[in-house]
């Protein structure tokens, strides 16, 4: 039984050998924040930070992250990126949203104020179909203000 | 007074006669411009809420003992299930139900297209289902495939009769015409892609049902949910309180509920059935590819004399036939217009209405043709275009309900005269140019929809109504006209939509309509409990009494208003218009194409919210930028089989391929539509994007481009082409310098 470390709290995953981290955050833990829109690895709904580091969470196997730090959506909701995304009207129907936060949030963390070429280049991988990206890059300029 | 009235109702370009009950709908619209709360820039009520991660999408949902599906689709595109045996399925560990062709109609044994649903097996784990469908023993009798429009045609495979439309002689016109071009268009199918795949759980509560469906259209599920179940539709509550985007491919129930609906009745369980991204790509409807054969003539001033276009929408298995003709009929004034439009059935699967369908496809055809005149005849494309400016309705001269497109060829004039810098800054391998389209569609939205305002005694309100918010930001417009209404901050006003048993009946999210059709119901119900509110007042003798002060009276009671979506005005056409330039640099050696840049500029009415605005007019633009150089659902020509069935083979626009997007509103209510003067924007947007792109390109190389999208193949294709004629006629055609 797999143990994690999620959002400060630490949980004993009972998950057969094959379960993503994605259905161990929504469907153990019910973490549901984490979204699933492609479940193959192509569109970033899913990201999360695994010891600081933004994967993909519904390719990633739980048993393979065993003793790690995860940080989803849950556990940012406080950061400023969130309130950024909300000024900035950075979201639509909202479902690629928790995943282009915890990109974003994984970017200025390593770069505080990225250049519109960093911002572009680090958030390639979050797909989003409303088409907000001009407003997340605003955002994600924008997230200390 | 209530009144019963009969009234033309509109959703994305096909009409119906309703009758419908309506409220006397004495308010007088608002002055121009923005007001206290109307007009001015507001974040989304539930934006906290969805970019938390707390937002309950259908998605999320987890009922207690709720069973997963999957679902056995056909592998081919057009075959007979010769043998099925379930239960090899329902001896597997976990599986409750299986259920096959017979069992609900939407299962079927003849398949028309790869992805037909054939049965489907409910589990504990989506896992367990997944293996029991894998169990299945099935065997298919392969038949031949239809798969090529034009054969289809020939062959009578249509769905409907083809659709002639016509105004005047377009013989007569093409014979008094001084230049005709012609040219075949072609577009391919787009999918909508929406992030949450289509799903629904389904629950019987005794004896009704409560279906949670990712929808946009929570009444119509009802309906259509109550009449397949033979249940009374109060007997069927449909919950949708977060979606995660549609853009057409949800208007309806879909196959997924009916199959969850039978399972749940089968277990006894909450059943859960979602489409994986992979069934999304074959099976949830797409914008139907069309072939477009037009030909326009004009005088040598522009004056356009004919138009004709002979369409075929490849509409695949089953769907209806867009309005991909409705452009030529109402752009323009020409008086000679004739249009065929035939509707293939092919064994591809069945289109969806998706964001402005016909048009976007349309507009393409007409105006890149229009730009090949343009070039004929040296004439400025955006001159051409005024010069054959309709004031009215061109297709039976009934007037508009407002238009000021005339306006926003005005003002996209600064982003035009770029033409002559950014062409400067081609190189002998990478050209620059830039294009412009016009912009039509509808979006005037309708009746019936209904609201309730309730007031408490701590001066706040909440709206109620059963709407969905599909991503759109409508939730965060009708709280801005409620706010406004009652004179009320705008932080006071809670919004409640997403649940058909607790609120009234209110309108489709598709045909742009939600604003034009939900916002008037709202401000009535809010002006409703204000003026009971001022009746308070003037009983206890202070008639200037401040909100505040009159309902802190109440203790526990609240003033309820209600109010009413009324009829469109009688006897008029109401559509949205706009133009759209945009910029684009071609490598002329590889095909490569970038969009640098699309200024837009759109009228319709008035805008509640100019934030929402904006991000609805980039939305539909990154769409539009998507459907035209990257995006093609590929099927092969000689199975019908679908070769891109993720997000790897099929490419939506990243943020890396956003162009720099400035866009303007006109904001001038519609003074006959409605108490409110909105019409909708989720679709005018995405309407010209793909023109004014092949036209920029034309503008920066010589290249007539036919095809969507516009890989580096029709890219290079079109440039041979260019350099061949350039080649006989011994000089380059050049676009129009003007």
């Amino acid at each position: 039984m797999p143990e994690l470390d999620v959002n400060g709290h630490r949980y004993a995953v009972d998950a057969p050998v094959g379960t993503t981290l994605a259905e161990a955050l929504r469907d153990e833990l019910t973490l549901t924040g984490t979204k699933i829109a492609c479940g193959e690895g192509q569109c970033g709904a899913c990201t999360v930070l695994v010891d600081g580091t933004p994967v993909l969470s519904c390719i990633t196997l739980v048993h393979s992250v065993e003793g790690a730090t995860v940080t989803t959506i849950e556990g940012l909701r406080d950061h400023a990126m969130v309130d950024a995304f909300v000024r900035a009207d950075a979201l639509q129907c909202g479902f690629c949203t928790p995943g282009q936060i915890v990109s974003a949030v994984a970017l200025v963390e390593r770069n505080p104020s990225p250049s519109s070429e960093e911002i572009r280049h680090a958030m390639a991988g979050n797909l989003c179909r409303c088409g907000a990206y001009p407003k997340i890059e605003e955002a994600i300029r924008s997230w200390r203000d | 007074m209530a009144r019963l009235i009969r009234t033309e109702k509109e959703v994305e370009g096909r009409y119906e006669e309703v009758w419908i009950v309506v409220e006397e709908d004495a308010l007088e619209q608002w002055p121009d411009g923005p007001l206290r709360v109307v007009g001015r820039p507001a974040t989304r009520a539930d934006g906290p809420v969805r970019a938390r991660g707390e937002a309950t999408y259908t998605a999320d949902l987890r009922l207690n003992g709720m069973l997963h599906t999957a679902v056995l689709r056909s592998p081919h595109a057009h075959a007979r299930v010769a043998r099925i045996d379930l239960a090899p399925a329902l001896a597997l560990p976990g599986v409750h139900a299986a259920i096959g062709p017979g069992d609900v109609d939407v299962l079927v044994a003849e398949c028309g297209f790869e992805g037909a649903p054939v049965a489907a097996v409910c589990a504990d784990t989506l896992a367990q289902a997944r293996a029991a469908v894998a169990a299945i023993d099935v065997e298919f009798t392969e038949l031949e495939p239809l798969l090529d429009p034009d054969e289809a045609v020939a062959r009578g495979a249509l769905l409907g009769e083809p659709r002639i439309r016509t105004r005047g002689d377009v013989e007569r016109g093409l014979a008094e015409a001084d230049v005709v071009c012609s040219g075949e268009f072609r577009t391919s199918p787009v999918l909508h892609n929406s992030m949450e795949t289509h799903q629904t759980v389904v629950q019987w509560v005794g004896d009704s049902v409560d279906v949670y469906i990712s929808t946009q259209f929570i009444w119509g599920v009802r309906e259509s949910v109550a009449e397949k179940l033979g249940l009374p539709q109060d007997k069927v509550r449909v919950v949708c309180e977060y979606m995660g985007g549609g853009f057409g491919a949800k208007n309806s129930p879909d196959d997924q509920t009916f199959i969850a609906a039978e399972l749940a009745k089968r277990t006894g369980r909450p059943v859960k059935c979602a489409l994986t991204r992979r069934e999304e790509h074959l099976a949830a409807g797409h914008r139907n590819p069309t072939i477009q054969r037009l030909t326009v003539g004009a005088k040598q001033d522009g004056t356009l004399t004919a138009l004709v276009g002979e369409y075929v929408n490849a509409v695949g298995w089953g769907g209806w036939s867009s309005p991909v003709e409705g452009p030529m009929h109402l752009l323009y004034t020409c008086p000679n217009v004739r249009s065929t439009t035939h509707a293939a059935k092919l064994n591809s699967p069945p289109m969806k209405a998706f964001r402005a369908p016909g048009f976007v496809e349309g507009t393409f055809g007409l105006e890149a043709l229009l730009d090949e005149l343009a070039s004929k005849l040296g004439i400025d494309p955006l001159e051409l275009r005024r010069r054959n400016h309709t004031e009215q309705d061109p297709s039976d001269d009934r007037q508009f309900s407002g238009k000021n497109l005339l306006e926003c060829y005005r003002r996209a004039e600064p982003h035009w005269e770029r033409r002559h810098e950014v062409r400067a800054r081609s190189t002998d391998v990478v050209k620059r140019g830039v294009g412009m389209a016009s912009q039509i569609w509808y979006g005037g939205g309708g009746p019936p929809s209904y609201a309730w305002v309730r007031v408490g005694s701590d001066g706040r309100a909440t709206v109620v109504t059963a709407m969905q918010d599909i991503g759109t930001g409508t939730k965060t417009a009708m709280a801005q006209i409620a706010a406004e209404e009652l004179g009320v901050p705008l932080e006071h006003v809670t919004v409640t939509v997403g649940d058909s048993s607790r609120g009234p009946y209110a309108s489709i999210s598709a045909g742009s309509s939600t604003t034009p059709s939900m916002g008037p119901a709202v401000r009535a119900a809010a002006a409703d409990a204000r003026r009971q509110i001022e009746e308070i007042a003037e009983q206890r003798g202070d008639p200037g009494m401040p909100l505040a002060e009159v309902v802190a009276l109440l203790e526990d009671g609240q003033i309820l208003g209600k109010g009413a979506r009324g009829p469109n005005p009688a006897g008029m056409q109401v559509l949205t218009f706009g133009v759209q330039v945009a910029e684009v640099a071609v490598d002329v050696e590889t095909g490569e194409i970038w969009v640098d840049r699309v200024a837009a500029v759109h009228d319709v009415g008035r805008v509640i919210n100019p934030l929402g605005a904006a991000s609805q007019i980039e939305g539909g633009i990154i769409q539009g930028v998507g459907h035209t150089l990257s995006e093609e659902r590929l099927q092969d020509p000689h199975t019908g089989r679908i070769l891109t069935t993720s997000f790897e083979s099929y490419r939506l626009p990243t943020i890396a391929d956003v162009p720099e997007i400035v866009s303007e509103l006109v904001d001038v209510p519609d003074r006959h539509l409605t108490n409110l003067g909105s019409k909708g924007l989720g679709e005018p947007p995405i309407v010209p994007t793909a023109a004014a792109i092949a036209n920029a390109i034309r503008d920066a190389t010589g290249a007539d481009v036919r095809r969507l999208p516009i890989g580096r193949e029709e890219m290079l294709r079109a440039l041979r082409e260019a350099e061949q004629r350039q080649h006989e006629s011994g000089r380059r055609e050049a676009p129009a310098r003007v």
